[in-house]
């Protein structure tokens, strides 16, 4: 029972940081992308909606021969630790983030800028006030980029290894018990990580019906 | 400046992409008074509001508010004096009365003030708690009024204020409009295609063709007697752009 607890604990810790980190990178990446305009931006946005669509694996993959002892960030002797783990899921998740943000911040009408501006917005209510007008595509854009993260097996196998104890996480757990015929410990695996994708995504609307009123 | 002019406009120029500008040599705006735009589509209406509100800056030319030279960036005090209500009524997410009250919040004030009452005075009571995202056109526009109503600036810049309403709620807007006027001494600038509209509320009229100002007079002299022949071509209907 303990060691199902450290499975859960290990799992919400990775998906909860690799999040945590591109949301603090990816919405604010995602608002600047959509309100402004350079050279390259279309190749930008081209390369954000191909992460999007990239398969985990070959993520795992990438991010495996990165942290190798031969690769170019082995001295860092993340691989096989849950800080791999975390980054295979911020560039599987980021990309999501991001992509999500741009879109859901380019469906604000632009002149909603100069009516707060109008209204005797100052600049800082005046971001504070759109970014709360983005809010329900925001949080859409990180619950898309959890549920991506969350059950993830390929990449979190890979850069992990499913060490018991160490880098076992719900959904490499599941895949473990299946192959040794425990079919109902890995359904049980499951449920539980259903419940947990469940609980999270009833949090995040939670906060989504009650937005802050402006100040 | 005389003392009784809010706004002194002088040489003002404002030019999008390579051809299109607006240019006004002079106009003053009298404290107190009610001024409508009127011209055609794409004449630089809309334009010269935004100037007014300092939502952009001028290319050229100097424009003066209350004795102070506009410059940006325009200190948020300056532009809090003056309230703009948008061609296209754009709401915020949350009920009508957050709306409404968004202009005083964001100037600190969090007790509730005459919103009730202005919503009442626009027909709109009972949508006070609703969400502001499903109402119709005409709905949104009445709250977009009713949210500049609310903060009672000095100057108050209407572009096509109107423009989704049936007959009887513009009449219900007009009578606001000239309350506003008489009992508060509000500065008005209203933009509007409505000629009889003009007519009804100003106290004086100016006419924008292609950017450019063409005459601006007192109410009866601009519709009785217009000094500028396209004034005239365009009082009559005449495609005079």
């Amino acid at each position: 029972m303990a060691e199902f607890w450290d499975v859960v604990r290990l799992t919400l810790v990775v998906t909860g940081l690799a999040l945590a980190i591109s949301a603090a990178l990816g919405i604010p990446l995602g608002v600047l992308l959509a309100r402004s305009r350079f050279f390259g931006r279309g190749l930008v946005v081209a390369a954000l909606y191909t992460g999007m669509g990239f398969p985990p694996v070959v993520i795992g993959l990438v991010v495996y021969l990165l942290l190798s002892r031969s690769g170019p960030l082995g001295f860092l002797g993340w691989l096989f630790t849950p800080s791999s783990m975390i980054v295979a899921q911020i560039v599987i998740c980021l990309p999501v983030v991001a992509g999500l943000t741009m879109a859901a911040a380019e469906a604000v009408d632009p002149e909603l800028a100069l009516q707060l501006r109008s209204l005797g917005a100052t600049p800082a209510q005046e971001a504070r006030a759109l970014l709360r007008e983005v809010q329900p595509g925001v949080l859409a854009a990180l619950l898309a980029g959890f549920g991506a993260i969350i059950s993830e097996v390929g990449a979190a196998m890979l850069v992990g290894g499913n060490i018991d104890g160490q880098t076992r996480v719900l959904s490499t757990a599941v895949v473990l018990e299946t192959r040794r015929g425990n079919f109902g410990l890995a359904l049980a695996l499951g449920g539980a990580l259903l419940t947990l994708a469940f609980v999270v995504n009833a949090l995040f609307l939670r906060f989504q019906v009650a937005p802050r009123r402006m100040g | 400046m005389t003392m009784e002019s809010v706004y002194r406009i002088r040489a003002l120029r404002k030019t999008y992409g390579r051809s299109w500008s607006l240019t006004i040599d002079a106009l003053d705006i009298r404290r107190g008074e009610t001024l409508a735009v009127v011209g055609p589509t794409g004449s630089g209406k809309s334009t010269l509001l935004r100037l007014l509100h300092f939502l952009e800056p001028a290319d050229a030319g100097t424009l003066e508010f209350e004795d102070h030279s506009v410059a940006f960036p325009v200190p948020v005090e300056l532009r809090r004096r003056i309230t703009m209500v948008f061609q296209r009524p754009l709401l915020l997410r949350g009920s009508v009365l957050d709306n409404i009250r968004i202009g005083l919040r964001l100037r600190g004030q969090h007790e509730a003030g005459r919103e009730a009452e202005i919503l009442k005075s626009l027909g709109i009571g009972h949508l006070a708690h609703e969400k502001a995202f499903p109402l119709s056109g005409g709905e949104a526009q009445r709250v977009a009024v009713a949210r500049a109503l609310a903060i009672g600036s000095p100057v108050l810049l209407l572009d096509e204020p109107t423009a989704h309403l049936d007959p009887a709620h513009i009449l219900v807007i007009e009578r606001i409009i000239r309350s506003l006027r008489e009992d508060s001494g509000t500065t008005i600038v209203i933009v509007t295609h409505n000629l009889l509209q003009a007519r009804r509320l100003a106290d004086r009229v100016a006419l924008l063709l292609e950017g450019q100002l063409i005459e601006e007079a007192e109410t009866a002299r601009f519709f009785d007697h217009p000094a500028d022949p396209r004034t005239a071509a365009f009082l009559r209907g005449d495609l005079v752009w």
